[in-house]
Parts: C-alpha cells; structure tokens; sequence
C-alpha cells in the first residue's frame, strides 16, 4: 500500500502539469492544479497509512 | 534624512550580500543545537558530531557535483541549463553548469554569491533529517545519504526555482505571476529538508519502544531543553542574514527593502511562538519548551518564503498560522499516525514551509502567483518526495540506515563513538525498556 501510495503522488503532479498546458483559462488551470494537488494529498495518505507500523512492532 | 536607495548591484550590495552571507551558518549552527538538545543523552555527542559531518559531505558532494546541476556557474544567477520541449514550450530540467567548481574564480560576482548562498542551503537541508533520525540513525549512513540530498535533489530543486529551470520559467512560459517564487529557500531547503526527513523515518522507522503494543506512544523527551532554545535565538542572527541574502540574491532586492524583510522575519518568529505557546498551554494546561521551539523555528521557516513580499501585518498572521499548525501536525504525527520525529522537523520545515509558499500566493501582489505557488508545492509533494523516498530505500539497502537492535539500546555515542558527550553524568535508565 505504501509503494501504491507514492506511486499516486507523481500522478497528481503530472495531473498538475497537464493543467496548465492544456488549458488557457485561468479558473479551469486553477481548478485543475487543485485536483492535481488533492489526488497528491491522497498518495500522502495512502503512504503514511502504510507505513504505520504495528503497535508493538517497534518494541525491541 | 533618508538617505537614497543605492542601485543594486553596486560594490556595497556586493559587500553587504556577502556579509549576509557569512553570517547566515548561525541558522545552521542554531539548528544543530536544536538537533542535538531533542535527542536522548546518550546519543548527543554522536548528534552533534553527525552535525558536523554531514555540513561537510554536504558542501563537499555540492563543490564536485552539485554545483553542476543546480546550473549557476558559469555565468550569473538564473543560468544554463538543459530543456526539452514538450507541448510547445520548454522545460529547462537540469543545469548544465561545470563539475568540481570550476570557473568559480573567475564567475561574476553575483554567480559567486548565488553559489555560496547555494552551498549553505544544502549543508542546512542535509541536517534537517539527521533530527528525525536522531538515537538510531548510523552516521556512515546520514552521511552516504547527506551525499544524495546535497548533491542531487537539492541541486536538482535549486535549478528549477533559482537557476532559471521550469519552476522559475512559469511566469513567462505560462503567465503565472513572477514564476514560482521562493526568496529565501523555503522550498529548496526547508521543504526538501523536511520531506527528507519524512521519507528517512518511513525508511528508517520509529526508536525502540517508540510505540508499545497496546498503549499510547512513549514519550521521549529531548534531553537538554537549553541546547533547543538557544538554538533558536541563534538560528534568528542566521535566519535574518538569510532571509535578507536571498531577497537580494534571488529578486533583486535594494537595500532599502532590508529593514522590512527584517522585521517580517522577527514578527513572523514571534508570532509563531506566541501562537504555540497558546496552544501547547490550551492542550496541555502548560507551555511545552520544545513545541516551542518547534514554533519558532516554523516562523523563521514560513518567513523565509514570505518576508520578502509579504507586510508585517501579513508576517504576523503567516507566522500565526505556522505556529498553530506545527504542535498539532507534531502530536497528530506522535499520537495518530506512528511518525517518530524527534525533532518535529516535518512540522516545523516542511508543512510550515509549504504553508509559506501558499502564503506568498496569497501576498503577492500578480495575478496567477498562487497557481504559480500551487504548481510548485505539487512538484515538492508530487516528485521530490517520492524521488527522496526511492534514494533513500535504494541506499539502506546498499549501507543500512538503522543502528543494530543492541547499539540503539547502548546508546550511538557508546555504540559509534566509543564514550559518551557527558561521561561524568550519571545516564538514568530508560523508561521504555521496562
């Protein structure tokens, strides 16, 4: 889940890119680059849902 | 009488940038203190050497190769560089600047200052994590990655917003207001900092005991809260030599605009501070000394995106914000989410820096600044941390990252260096090997 997680982030930067070539109009980039930043948030998310570990397994 | 604004570039600017510059390591020297008081005793001499090793892997990695790739010599500030075109424009990726140095001597003046104030944003980024690994990191490791942060990433991000890469192409190639707009390193240093901080405690995980099975986490408090604080009021000489280089650095700043960015930085400090103590002292009926300093340091971090275009009211209110948000990023990372940060570094770098260059596209006076802004946090979240993440994984598992299971209960000072930093104190047993 971890790796899935930062494998969705690039996807939302690219989405963000991707904003602003293809649109001119600056409230469709805006809305855009919007989307692109919340489907980063998600991978970050996602990411440190997998990454939390199991209580107890830090216990040495 | 007020005396005439000196045009930029002249001798004094020159003088005076460069006396910035010389006093801007305070800012690293502070943090150093800040990274070594929130480690546990035992590991403090370690820290405080790691400190010292990784400002020079850093700046060392940064002269042979870096330098290259953040793309500011030869030439001045904002450039060579390679560009690929794609959908009719063009994206100036990497730098092309020279191996090893060299030119240096020779490069204008301004490409000098540019790379020097370069070369202490790397040493200050590549310390940034060595907090959030504190008591269980190994130094021949911080060291090997300080190698790749310092030497690739940072360079990599200095080139797309100082040395005329796509970040900074933004404004011209697609109308965002000034391009994406970080005078003081918010971005290149603070924020990849603190998502490298982030990507070392996923690869690296929590201290032993950290989070015990069927219980709240274990609280493990820094073991010397006068190293913190006054790593502080020493981060603030660096932090306002700094604040002040890069504005005439990276915009041009005249030497009337100083006074302002100034006190931007102090209110936004103090702010924050203020802003943390309310909250720690809401949350937990006290003041918390190192969620404090915490606070403060997130001040100084978000002025370093905002002092040079913001007012002081807005100052005021960026450094508010950032001091509300770190202690509760901090106990949300502690309590709800299993982060072990030591240092609070992905609160106080990387969120109250990113919360500084949305503030700047707020402030700005352009119109399409805050997309300008929005597009370069979706870079930092979208690339840089994932990029961070994938050195960091690739190179624990050539040199392991984590101490071995015996040593982090040694303590790294005994376990690396052989004695400890206070040989004469008695060390008291840790609570959380019950």
């Amino acid at each position: 889940m971890k790796y899935a997680g930062l494998l969705v982030m690039p996807a939302g930067f690219f989405l963000t890119i991707a904003a602003l070539v293809l649109f001119a109009q600056p409230a469709q980039r805006g809305i855009f680059v919007v989307c692109g930043l919340a489907v980063e948030i998600l991978g970050l998310v996602v990411a440190v849902r997998g990454h939390m570990p199991a209580r107890g397994e830090s216990q040495s | 009488m007020i005396p005439a604004p000196l045009p930029a570039n002249s001798d004094t600017w020159y003088g005076l940038a460069l006396l910035l510059l010389l006093l801007a390591p305070l800012a690293i020297a502070g943090l150093a203190l800040v990274n070594t008081g929130l480690g546990r005793s035992r590991s403090a001499a370690q820290s405080i050497l790691g400190n010292i090793a990784i400002i020079s892997v850093a700046v060392t990695a940064f002269a042979l190769f870096g330098a290259a790739i953040a793309g500011n010599l030869p030439g001045t500030p904002g450039g060579a560089g390679h560009a690929f075109h794609a959908a009719g424009y063009p994206w100036n990726w990497i730098g092309s600047g020279s191996f090893l140095l060299s030119g240096f001597g020779s490069a204008p003046v301004p490409a000098q200052l540019a790379l020097l104030f370069e070369l202490w944003g790397v040493a200050l980024a590549a310390i940034i994590p060595w907090g959030s690994g504190a008591d269980r990191w190994r130094l021949a490791a911080g060291c090997a990655a300080t190698a790749l942060v310092a030497g690739v990433v940072c360079p990599l991000v200095m080139h797309w917003v100082w040395g005329g890469g796509w970040l900074a192409g933004l404004g011209p190639n697609f109308s965002l207001g000034a391009g994406f707009l970080d005078p003081s390193g918010a971005a290149t240093v603070h924020v990849v900092g603190g998502l490298s901080a982030l990507a070392l405690v996923w690869v690296i995980g929590p201290r032993a005991g950290k989070f015990p099975r069927g219980g709240i986490s274990t609280a493990m408090p820094g073991h010397n809260a006068v190293y913190v604080l006054f790593g502080c009021l020493l981060s603030l000489v660096g932090w306002l030599a700094w604040n002040a280089a890069g504005a005439m650095l990276w915009m041009n700043a005249p030497l009337t605009a100083l006074p302002v960015i100034a006190v931007n930085t102090v209110l936004s400090a103090a702010a924050a501070l203020g802003a943390t103590l309310a909250v720690t002292r809401y949350r937990f009926g006290k003041p918390d000394a190192s969620l404090c300093a915490n606070g403060w340091l997130a001040g100084l971090v978000t002025s370093s995106a905002c002092a040079a275009v913001a007012t002081p009211v807005e100052s005021i209110f960026a450094g508010l914000v950032a001091g509300i948000i770190t202690p509760l990023l901090v106990e949300l990372h502690e309590l709800a989410l299993s982060v072990d940060d030591p240092s609070g570094a992905i609160a106080a770098h990387a969120a109250a820096g990113i919360w500084g260059l949305l503030a700047v596209g707020f402030f700005a006076p352009k119109p399409g600044q805050l997309l300008a802004q929005l597009t370069g946090i979706a870079t930092l979240l979208g690339i840089v941390l994932p990029l961070l993440y994938l050195l960091f994984a690739l190179l624990n598992r050539i040199v392991p990252f984590r101490v071995d299971p015996d040593g982090e209960r040694m303590g790294m000072d005994l376990h690396e260096l052989g004695g400890g930093a206070y040989p004469e104190f008695v060390i008291h047993r840790d609570e959380s090997y019950r």
